[in-house]
């Protein structure tokens, strides 16, 4: 659609959170040529109207760590479906991670994900490059080109970077790009053959452990490692007590250290695995009450800044199988804004303003992307979230091709009404009035 | 727990019903409700104890001329083996014969899973053959588990991982019982590789449930932490707690489950922790040694050991014979009935 093509949006009376402005009021927002435009400065009618009385609008959501496993292993996502996935979940702008097949190493891999996203034509897209050649961990990708392509940061996502010294040359490299090394934190010779979480509930149940300690001691290494360099260092799924102790002792001494947090780790722990259920296998594992209890102490005082999903999708197949042989991983996006509600906002960890900020703003002022705020002439990005009616999820109908999600069954409230990506209304549960007609769902 | 006797239907019995004077038992009204046997850690302490006294009934059975009895007289059992073994194998295949079933046997080295074929869709297809009970042995804790969820046929954890072995630990519950006509009060050792052994898991959870205390000894890599919030006590020196035990269980090693190099060497494990007539002399004069076998002679314990008065080993392999037709039994009550 061109520009000039796109609607003018008249969204009235919602409850308009806007944390990069500090904006939390009931009010109108209007959308004009995809773009936000200043109350007042419309004159003609809107062409689509939507009632967003007693709902919130918010920016739409910046989602900087899914896996939308395209190119190469289309049967568990694809990059139109993992888009549509992100619409459904109040998620506008998603970060992929580059292990895929090919991994997302070289200009032209990076290329391809910036490519299919446009075709898609669902949220949008931005592919994170990998740290490494083939993600082997061994020497440096070509980050300029990386970035040349359309890379907005780098990782080797699941896996970690494990060499010091590469981990090191990496984060020194990309401060020539002002880009963060998003790090999947954790010692690989402490995990091997691990399925869950070390502790009691591993030994009980017979099933190789995770230790905390992998997790924790990288991400030390690593924290030290960005204060010798200077580098942005940010620490993915954040999952134990230390590593959150850790990266606010960094923060307090100055190191550019960033944190994100995932729902699963702050809403369920290692006990859950008594099911023998691999939707709740998933890596870094899921922990103690003590580590849920320090990953929302984290949110709460700001150490963790940033809400991500690990949107990790894997076919029915793949996952119906013994726990050992069960790829680690969960769907994520279209759970992200009921769990944080229910786990978050609910039991009065965050405000819907706090909450709001580390899913909008700051993951996109991390990645350096101009998305998470509804500032006159930003992008038209917008998300309408029904913060009240009660739902129980059901993965059979989420948009993901693949529905392994630990939540089914889950009474909760919060999802997304109506999301608008660049001006155009691209997802919603119904109750637009376009010209004047309700239009179908 | 009331049990109608399993062996009335033979006209030669000499049995009656289950022996109900067990000391550690108290009669409950509640009927067996159970389609599956998963584990010892869901099991109620009556449910042990009926197993364990259905057991006995079957035990007699083992002893006559005659060692049918026809309760599973059209059922079909299958034993779903997705790793080596002969002996759990051969027992559940006998207990199911003396009980009139037709079995069936499924070793993974000879199946399709090598083509591809995911275990669920391997038991669907035993399933879809008329298996009213599988016997599950498998490496990954919760197969069985996983495999209850997906078919209607009643799953029997023959193994799975390091995770549970229930029949192994009730027949070593069954073994401490005749032999020293309780279990609560006595202090019970397992000895060697707890950390990937079944055994001791299904022994821990059997003997906590029926107030025997459970001390745990062995290498601190071989010993998991958390050991003691089971309620274990946890000894990593053998010579420390062997004059304090009635029962000793030598677990083994198992060299399959391991990462490797958790101990520097097979002979700096044997000097710590095998079972010698040296240390079985620091024990109780009645100390009574059970071994879950395969045994490894010279490693977990010397043959004279093995061998001595002291041994139940041979005692525990009939006794499996009895606790798993007692299984069985119990489960067929709640298998589907088949038109």
């Amino acid at each position: 659609m061109g520009e000039l093509a796109l609607p003018t949006i008249h969204v009235t009376g919602g409850r308009i959170i806007d944390p990069a402005r500090g904006i939390d009021q009931v009010g109108d927002l209007w959308i004009r040529r995809g773009r936000i435009v200043p109350t007042g400065s419309v004159s003609d009618e809107a062409e689509i109207v939507i009632d967003a009385r007693g709902k919130i609008v918010c920016p739409g959501l910046v989602d900087l760590h899914v896996h939308l496993r395209e190119p190469g292993n289309e049967e568990d996502e694809t990059i139109a479906t993992g888009g549509a996935s992100a619409l459904a979940g109040g998620v506008t702008t998603v970060a992929c991670m580059p292990n895929t097949i090919p991994p997302i190493d070289t200009q032209a891999a990076a290329e391809f994900v910036v490519l299919q996203g446009r075709r898609a034509r669902q949220a949008n897209v931005y592919p994170v490059g990998a740290v490494s050649k083939g993600r082997k961990g061994q020497e440096l990708a070509a980050l300029g080109q990386l970035v040349a392509g359309g890379a907005v940061a780098f990782t080797d996502d699941g896996a970690p970077v494990a060499d010091a010294g590469l981990m090191r040359r990496a984060l020194e490299y990309s401060k020539m790009f002002d880009l963060v090394i998003m790090q999947h934190c954790q010692v690989p010779e402490l995990t091997v053959g691990g399925v869950m979480n070390e502790g009691f509930e591993s030994m009980r149940l017979g099933l190789g452990g995770m230790p905390a300690a992998a997790e924790d001691i990288m991400v030390a290494r690593d924290i030290r490692l960005a204060e010798i360099t200077g580098g942005r260092l940010h620490i993915q799924h954040i999952s134990t007590a230390r590593s959150v102790e850790l990266v606010r002792e960094g923060k307090a001494r100055g190191i550019k250290v960033t944190a994100e947090a995932c729902p699963h780790h702050f809403s369920l722990t290692d006990e859950s695995l008594r099911a023998f259920d691999s939707n709740f296998k998933m890596n870094p594992p899921l922990r103690t009450a003590d580590d849920v209890a320090a990953v929302i102490e984290g949110l709460k005082d700001g150490t963790i800044e940033v809400l991500a999903t690990d949107h990790a999708p894997h076919a029915r197949e793949k996952k119906m199988r013994e726990l050992d042989q069960a790829p680690f991983g969960i769907v994520g996006l279209e759970t992200l804004i009921p769990i944080t509600v229910k786990c978050l906002i609910e039991p009065g960890h965050l405000t819907w303003p706090e909450a709001v900020r580390k899913l909008t703003i700051n993951p996109a002022e991390l990645l350096h992307i101009p998305k998470g705020t509804l500032r006159p002439d930003a992008d038209a990005d917008v998300t309408i979230i029904d913060a009240t009616t009660t739902w129980t999820i059901d993965p059979s109908q989420f948009r993901s091709k693949s529905k392994n999600s630990p939540y089914a069954g889950w009474e909760v409230r919060g999802r997304a009404h109506t999301v608008i990506v660049g001006g155009e209304v691209r997802y919603t549960l119904g109750g637009i009035v376009q010209n004047g007609v309700d239009s179908p769902r | 727990m009331t049990t109608t006797s399993p062996v009335a239907p033979d006209s030669d019995s000499r049995a009656t019903a289950p022996a109900d004077s067990d000391a550690d038992s108290e009669p409950s009204s509640t009927a067996w409700t159970r389609k599956h046997l998963l584990g010892l850690e869901e099991l109620s302490r009556d449910e042990i104890i009926a197993i364990l006294d259905t057991a006995e009934s079957f035990a007699e059975v083992s002893d006559r001329s005659r060692k049918k009895v026809p309760a599973l007289q059209g059922r079909i059992v299958f034993n779903l083996f997705f790793e080596n073994s002969t002996r759990t194998r051969t027992s559940f295949s006998l207990a199911a014969k003396r009980l009139s079933a037709d079995t069936q046997d499924f070793t993974a080295s000879v199946s399709s899973l090598s083509k591809g074929e995911t275990f669920i869709d391997t038991a669907k297809n035993i399933e879809a053959m008329g298996a009213d009970v599988m016997v599950v042995r498998h490496p990954t804790p919760g197969a069985p588990h996983l495999l209850a969820q997906h078919v209607s046929s009643s799953i029997i954890n023959a193994g799975d991982g390091a995770h549970e072995h229930p029949t192994q630990g009730l027949l070593d519950l069954m073994t401490i019982r005749q032999a020293k006509g309780r279990i609560e009060g006595l202090t019970v050792g397992l000895v060697g590789d707890i950390a990937h052994s079944r055994v001791a898991r299904s022994n821990i959870q059997g003997l906590l449930k029926l107030g025997a205390k459970v001390v745990v000894c062995g290498p601190p890599t071989l010993v998991p932490r958390g050991m003691e919030r089971l309620g274990c006590e946890v000894a990593y020196r053998l010579e420390d707690v062997l004059p304090r035990c009635d029962v000793v269980n030598v677990l083994r090693i198992h060299f399959e489950r391991q990462q490797g190099g958790l101990f520097p060497s097979v002979g700096e494990y044997s000097q710590f922790y095998m079972m010698t007539q040296d240390r079985v002399r620091m024990a109780k004069p009645d100390l009574l040694l059970l071994a879950p076998g395969p045994i490894n002679r010279g490693v977990e314990l010397t043959p004279e050991v093995a061998d001595g008065v002291n041994s139940a080993i041979l005692q525990q392999v009939k006794n499996g014979l009895a606790v798993r037709m007692a299984v069985l039994y119990l489960l067929s009550g709640k298998m589907d009935a088949r038109p």
